[in-house]
């Protein structure tokens, strides 16, 4: 598929899967019609940090990028799991960036105004825990002057921060783009509610989607906090007891409300942390559809997918999105993927039993994030 | 002052852990909102320009201080991004810095382009782009049933035709304009937009423009803010009686 190379989304298109496989080419415009009345469209309004952030290593003098990429106590944006690079930027694919100096607790990083300490090396030499010497507000004054959105080497111009924030961004949590919610505009969210159709959203910190690395690559998604308002809640209850359909804006907000979902086919208010892994063999409890970017086998996000569909649909789809000239990546075009009939009928045979968080058969060694401390959060 | 504070919890104010954002937050109005609002347990952030008055207001309010020019294209996020990130969301923007354009006033058709240009960057731009930044905070405010207000600081001067006020009240009309639609526009997402003309105060703005007015003739910007406090709470009051916009 051709990669969508610069922020400007004026010309998406949007591919739509039905329930049994039927695919339509519409406009983006479409969403605003494409919905029933009592139907609940769910969003991430988190907003997106500058995360990466360039810097020398104190001891070496070596240059050194380091990207954000989880929380350590949700909330604090003075402590990070974070992601390090050796010389470069993001016109290299990350693939074939030189890895960071070698990394001992204790190391400082200069990064412009910023001042980063090495805590831990989390068993991977690119992948360190690390806090900001200074308090919230110095340190967000800091990230806000010298932080960059992370980019990859598709979209060679740099991004600002105006780039990566959704129309209803809000609270500054995620590590990259909830990329699905630059379909919204607030023309369309207007359509909806003129419709009957609801907007919800939950806050969920979005991380990042590459590292380059196939070891840490097969540890993503790390785990993600979220949280959902009772809004969202309610909504969701109400919609599932009158048999409305889920729509899911993002693989993030399909995470969070499974992360979230309660066993009377309602998701639960409040903080909570997604470790799950979604997958062919999950068992979906809340969305009915994703409206996601176009996913190609292989890569991060298609694993997701196929909790909705078959792998014949699915490639079904991606051969039609790759002979339409869709084009992927986060400033691409969208696809509202239905789950399918099929899927729903066979999994819920299958799994009467299944776990919250089931894991995909394929799940690697987990990240040691179980270590990483998650004070002042709890579901409620 | 411990003593009045025992007496007389904060939260009688309504204001108590509201998260406001105030704009020209070292002088005039601003710093006056910023201290009644800090006084009255809100949460507040307010950005100026000069980093020494920022440290200063910050010091004697305990209100979060933002370095950043609102005319400024380039500051407008990362000012945003410090709001949100320091109060966890936002109920309340003031939009209040503003400048005059030239000093001293002149007739427009001695008034420089660039002038002109600087007044509606500082005075309209500026509140539209900090306003669009954080519109997603606001929205998310109003979705949980909390406040979602934006003020923006008018003029008489944006209703009269002033000789010689020719750009500052062309830019402050088409901010309150702009209020009008924008609230028209924003009804149904719960947020409210007001312009308030605080009337004419005793401030180093004031002091600019007309130098030989008597300061005892003028308001006193702790009364204007008082004032204006007033008209919020009446505002948040009437959202809280008509929730239907947000949920439904």
């Amino acid at each position: 598929m051709i990669a969508a190379d610069t922020p400007d989304q004026r010309a998406a298109r949007l591919l739509t899967v039905g329930r049994d496989g039927e695919i339509r080419h519409r406009r983006r415009s479409d969403l605003a019609t494409l919905f029933d009345p009592g139907d609940v469209v769910v969003a991430n309004d988190a907003a997106t940090l500058p995360a990466s952030l360039h810097g020398r290593h104190e001891a070496t003098g070596a240059p050194v990028e380091i990207r954000l990429a989880g929380w350590v106590t949700p909330g604090d944006p003075t402590r990070f799991l974070a992601i390090a690079f050796g010389p470069g930027d993001h016109r290299t694919q990350t693939e074939y960036r030189p890895p960071p100096p070698r990394l001992n607790p204790g190391d400082r990083l200069r990064l412009g105004p910023l001042i980063v300490v090495i805590d831990r090396l989390l068993d991977h030499p690119r992948l360190v825990e690390l806090h900001f010497v200074g308090d919230t507000a110095s340190v967000l004054a800091g990230l806000a002057g010298h932080g960059r959105p992370i980019q990859y080497a598709h979209v060679p111009s740099p991004l600002a921060l105006w780039d990566v924030w959704t129309s209803i961004a809000a609270d500054p949590v995620a590590f990259e783009p909830p990329s699905a919610g630059f379909a919204l505009d607030w023309r369309t969210i207007a359509a909806w509610r003129e419709r009957g159709v609801r907007l919800a959203t939950l806050t969920h910190a979005a991380g990042i989607s590459s590292t380059g690395d196939p070891a840490l690559d097969a540890r993503l998604p790390f785990d993600e906090p979220y949280r959902i308002p009772e809004a969202t809640s309610d909504a969701i209850h109400r919609a599932k007891r009158h048999g409305r359909r889920i729509v899911a804006l993002g693989t993030t907000v399909v995470r969070a409300l499974e992360a979230a979902a309660s066993s009377s086919g309602g998701v639960i208010a409040g903080a909570g942390i997604a470790r799950n892994r979604i997958g062919p063999a999950t068992r979906l409890a809340v969305p009915d559809a994703v409206l996601t970017g176009m996913h190609a086998p292989g890569e991060s996000h298609y694993d997701l997918l196929r909790a909705f569909a078959d792998d014949g649909t699915l490639r079904r789809t991606a051969k039609v999105a790759q002979d339409r000239g869709y084009h992927s990546h986060e400033f691409g075009d969208v696809m509202l993927l239905s789950r399918q009939r099929a899927v729903s009928a066979a999994r819920s045979h299958r799994s009467a039993s299944a776990s919250r968080t089931p894991s995909a058969p394929k799940a690697p060694a987990k990240p040691r994030l179980s270590q990483v401390s998650t004070r002042g959060l709890e579901i409620t | 002052m411990t003593k009045t504070t025992d007496l007389k919890p904060a939260a009688d104010t309504g204001f108590r852990g509201l998260r406001i954002a105030i704009t020209g937050g070292t002088s005039g109005l601003g710093r006056a909102l910023v201290r009644q609002f800090s006084a009255a347990g809100a949460r507040v952030a307010f950005v100026a320009r000069t980093a020494d008055r920022v440290k200063q207001v910050a010091a004697e309010t305990g209100a979060i201080g933002l370095v950043g020019d609102v005319g400024q294209k380039d500051d407008i996020y990362p000012l945003a991004l410090q709001i949100t990130g320091t109060l966890g969301g936002l109920d309340i923007l003031i939009n209040n810095a503003s400048v005059l354009g030239p000093v001293p006033l002149i007739p427009l058709a001695d008034t420089d382009c660039e002038d002109l240009e600087q007044a509606l960057a500082v005075n309209l731009i500026g509140p539209f782009r900090l306003t669009k930044a954080l519109y997603g905070a606001l929205a998310s405010s109003a979705r949980e049933g909390r406040g979602a207000l934006v003020v923006n600081i008018s003029s008489d001067a944006a209703v009269s035709a002033y000789p010689d006020w020719g750009a500052y009240g062309a830019s402050k009309a088409a901010l309150a304009h702009m209020s009008a639609i924008w609230d028209a526009e924003a009804a149904t997402q719960g947020i409210r937009f007001l312009a308030v003309d605080p009337g004419d105060m005793d401030t180093p703005m004031h002091a600019a423009a007309l130098p030989d007015t008597d300061p005892a003739t003028l308001k006193r910007p702790e009364d204007a803010a008082a004032e204006l406090i007033e008209r919020i709470r009446a505002a948040l009051a009437e959202q809280q009686s008509a929730p239907e916009a947000a949920s439904a």
